[in-house]
């Protein structure tokens, strides 16, 4: 009972909750034919949103009014140079994996550059920078679609013990980032500057680079699944990206993530990715039409976020 | 229509009080505003005046004690009952909206212009008004009250307060009304108070420019420490017996410590002249320098570019230069979401980790042992920070300053809302960490506090007038200093 009471105070088991509830209803329509297939595209698909998702946590932690709007047209920009970069060769995957990382860190300092230098709101400062960034990935693009080297095909297509490698890599930089935020000086100074940028100023914290760094880190987040998103779906387009933009800031929130900053929440990413995927799929399967699909998820979003904002805000 | 001619005062306070936490604001104040009185209301930061204005004025209820207007007391304090009594307040800090424009904001004050047509009749009432007052002033009311300069929107609060639409105002408090106006708009004030004195209106003037005070007021009523300490004709007072009644001589001098011969060895800190005026700031190690002065003169802006010039924005520098202690804790000092633990330790992380990794069990470490020192009250450092009382979390504060190990400690005015037991601990604290070398710069309003420091700095509008060392730090002294003014360019000391 103990037990159970501190899970429910975890802001991040709502969306799990919702997932297992969304997928339980799924399956039983099918009669359980489709659990295994279900599960399995649940993760590939989360798998990109969760990457990019983290991305976007890092930077909304930063406090109110930050928030990445480049982040589609960076995995466009990134799917289609790193593509045309590697042209079907397979020994040149690393390579092409480095150039969409430096074209990350590239946008990253473009977007700060912008918010700092010219002093204009994230929210503009990244949406000016998505327009600069899409026209460059439509001049390199001019809608010749490149075929992925075989080798990354498979990998981003392929399963280990029924595992998507997809998910296996999301998990790893997840990882990586629930590591950075709980236990590194860096995670400790987003965390302070989320809550109070005087404050976090006047106890010796570097605001601007800590800043800079996690724009950074959001662009790169974003260019490695525009690399990997590409790879998967056999080539770029350019609208690969588009969905991401709503999605990118959905999870952070259904997630548990504070949106007025501070305080960041790993695990929900993945709840949250699950369950705006599931539901679009419980959707298709009972047949409705696009614009009831549509209708339907932004209730169901908007459902969750009332239950999961209703509870006390834990504190740490 | 005089004051002999009514008996009846227009507000009366008894034995009010009012404390917030553990502070007490006001111990007990009476207070008498006849008809056709100016009162002069003078004191220190911090004595009570701010508070027994908003006692008169509905804003706060008196915990203890009795209140009346006109001689009955009100059904329900409030502002509503206030105004109905006809009491405008002018306060120092503007309160008037500034997206709107100035007939909007007369509206706002003033109910009574309902109904159609209330524009031309606030727009014509507030003509009316300024041009009594400020002859001569180039308003535009239709304009938003943030486009206006500050003296202007000073102007219009004033113009409004006294604007007579439907009610006519009985008392008038005005709360440091001629901050913000140049000498000729000041003059134009004290000259239209008078007349609406002599009129058979009441004003409430606080000013810390004493010569206004002294030429305006009928009355002059002198607070300290939440009570009233004197209350006599304006004219049986002059400048000097003023600011002696304001202070209270430290009841005994720390045993004078000799005014170190650091002078001789490097200043840690020089700065040049404050926006090229009065005096350049130095300090030496393990000194305690004070800024005095009254407050927002640039105390706490020069103590915020200090730090800002000496750590780094964009890369934390190896070795921390300079450590603050916030005074105002909501602002820039405390992070709600954390732990007592880690808001302590914030700042020494670089200390507390390997490869950029904290080390937690070395972080509670130090943890204990800065609530053993300063008494932290609190059973677990994992609470929350805000479970903490004010005073406890300064001491957070403090330690979290102290923890950095950086060898100068800025303080800005840290002890606001600290109660007397925890002073003293920190004090202590202050005392031996300075004679360990740790030099602390220090702005605060509370006139014990300075008297404690080595060398006092006094601030006038931005810049240092004066220089006080060793014996020479009295109540008296920094007072004559804090109303001088900074000579524009004065050759370096």
């Amino acid at each position: 009972m103990n037990a159970l009471r501190s899970l429910s105070a975890r802001p991040w088991i709502w969306s799990f909750v919702a997932t297992a509830i969304v997928w339980l209803v799924t399956i039983m329509f099918t009669g359980g034919a489709s659990a295994a297939g279900l599960s399995q595209a649940a993760f590939t698909f989360a798998a990109f949103s969760v990457i990019v998702g983290i991305g976007q946590m890092f930077v909304i932690t930063l406090g109110p009014g930050n928030i990445d709007l480049s982040v589609p047209a960076m995995i466009t920009l990134s799917g289609t140079v790193a593509l045309k970069l590697m042209d079907v060769d397979n020994s040149l995957i690393l390579p092409g994996l480095a150039v969409a990382i430096g074209l990350g860190v590239a946008v990253g300092i473009g977007n700060f550059a912008f918010i700092k230098l010219l002093r204009i709101p994230p929210i503009i400062a990244t949406l000016s920078m998505s327009f600069i960034v899409q026209s460059m990935a439509i001049w390199t693009n001019r809608g010749i679609r490149v075929k992925p080297p075989a080798m990354l095909a498979d990998f981003t297509t392929s399963t280990i013990w029924g595992i998507p490698n997809i998910a296996i890599a999301a998990f790893v930089l997840s990882a990586i980032a629930w590591v950075l935020l709980q236990k590194t000086v860096y995670g400790r100074w987003i965390s302070a500057i989320g809550q109070s940028i005087p404050a976090a100023r006047m106890a010796g914290i570097p605001v601007d680079g800590v800043r800079l760094a996690t724009y950074v880190l959001c662009a790169v987040l974003a260019s490695i699944c525009g690399y990997l998103l590409a790879s998967f779906s056999g080539g770029a387009a350019l609208n690969m990206g588009s969905e991401y933009l709503l999605m990118s800031i959905a999870v952070v929130v259904i997630g548990g993530t504070a949106v007025a900053g501070g305080d960041s929440n790993v695990p929900g990413i993945w709840g949250a990715s699950l369950f705006l995927f599931l539901v679009v799929s419980m959707l298709n399967t009972y047949g409705l039409g696009a614009g009831i699909r549509l209708v339907m998820t932004g209730v169901i979003i908007i459902a969750v976020i009332m239950v999961a904002g209703g509870r006390k805000r834990g504190r740490s | 229509m005089t004051g002999s001619s009514h008996p009846v005062p227009v507000v009366e306070a008894q034995g009010v009080k009012v404390s917030f936490g553990a502070v007490r604001a006001l111990a007990g104040v009476d207070l008498v505003i006849r008809q056709g009185e100016c009162v002069g209301l003078v004191g220190h930061n911090g004595a009570g005046k701010s508070t027994i204005v908003n006692v008169i004025n509905g804003g706060l209820s008196p915990h203890d004690g009795t209140l009346s207007y006109e001689g009955e007391a009100p059904g329900r304090y409030g502002i509503n009952s206030a105004r109905g009594h006809g009491i405008r307040c002018v306060f120092q800090e503007l309160s008037l909206c500034p997206n709107l424009t100035v007939i909007e904001n007369m509206r706002v004050m003033h109910r009574a212009l309902s109904g159609w047509g209330w524009r031309s009749r606030a727009a014509a009432a507030i003509k009316g008004k300024l041009d009594e007052i400020f002859p001569g002033h180039r308003i535009d009311r239709s304009r938003a009250v943030g486009d206006l300069s500050i003296a202007e929107r000073q102007m219009v609060e004033i113009a409004t307060a006294f604007a007579d639409v439907g009610q006519k105002p009985k008392l008038v408090i005005l709360d440091e009304p001629t901050s913000s106006l140049d000498a000729s708009l000041a003059e134009q004030l004290l000259a239209h108070i008078r007349a609406y004195v002599a009129g058979g209106g009441s004003i409430i003037f606080i000013s810390h420019i004493l010569g206004e005070v002294l030429s305006t007021a009928t009355r002059i009523v002198v607070m300290k420490d939440g009570r009233v300490v004197a209350d006599r004709p304006a004219s049986e007072f002059t400048q000097q017996k003023l600011v002696q009644a304001m202070g209270s001589v430290v009841a005994e001098k720390r045993d004078a410590r000799a005014v170190r011969a650091a002078t001789s060895t490097a200043p840690v800190l020089s700065l040049p002249l404050r926006r090229g005026r009065g005096l350049p700031f130095k300090a030496f190690p393990g000194e305690i320098v004070g800024l005095a002065g009254l407050s927002g003169h640039g105390q706490t802006d020069m103590l915020v570019d200090l730090y800002l010039s000496r750590s780094g924005n964009w890369l934390q520098r190896r070795k921390p230069e300079v450590a603050f202690v916030a005074g105002d804790r909501g602002y820039n000092g405390t992070f709600p979401l954390w732990s007592i633990l880690k808001n302590m330790s914030v700042a020494s992380l670089g200390d507390l980790s390997r490869a950029t990794f904290v080390d937690e069990q070395h972080e509670a470490e130090l943890g204990d042992e800065w609530k053993r020192k300063i008494e932290v009250r609190t059973q677990d450092m994992e609470n929350g920070i805000l479970s903490l009382s004010g005073g406890n979390q300064q001491k957070v504060l403090f330690a979290r300053a102290l923890a950095a190990r950086a060898p100068i400690v800025l303080m800005d005015d840290p002890m606001r809302g600290v109660d007397i037991g925890t002073k003293q601990e920190v004090y202590d604290i202050l005392r031996s960490e300075a004679e360990n070398g740790c030099t602390f710069i220090w702005y605060s309003t509370e006139m014990e506090e300075v008297c404690i420091c080595d060398r006092v700095y006094v601030f006038n509008a931005g810049a240092i007038v004066a220089e006080l060392a060793g014996n020479d730090i009295n109540e008296e002294n920094i007072l004559a200093a804090s109303f001088t003014e900074a000579v524009i360019g004065e050759a370096v000391a």
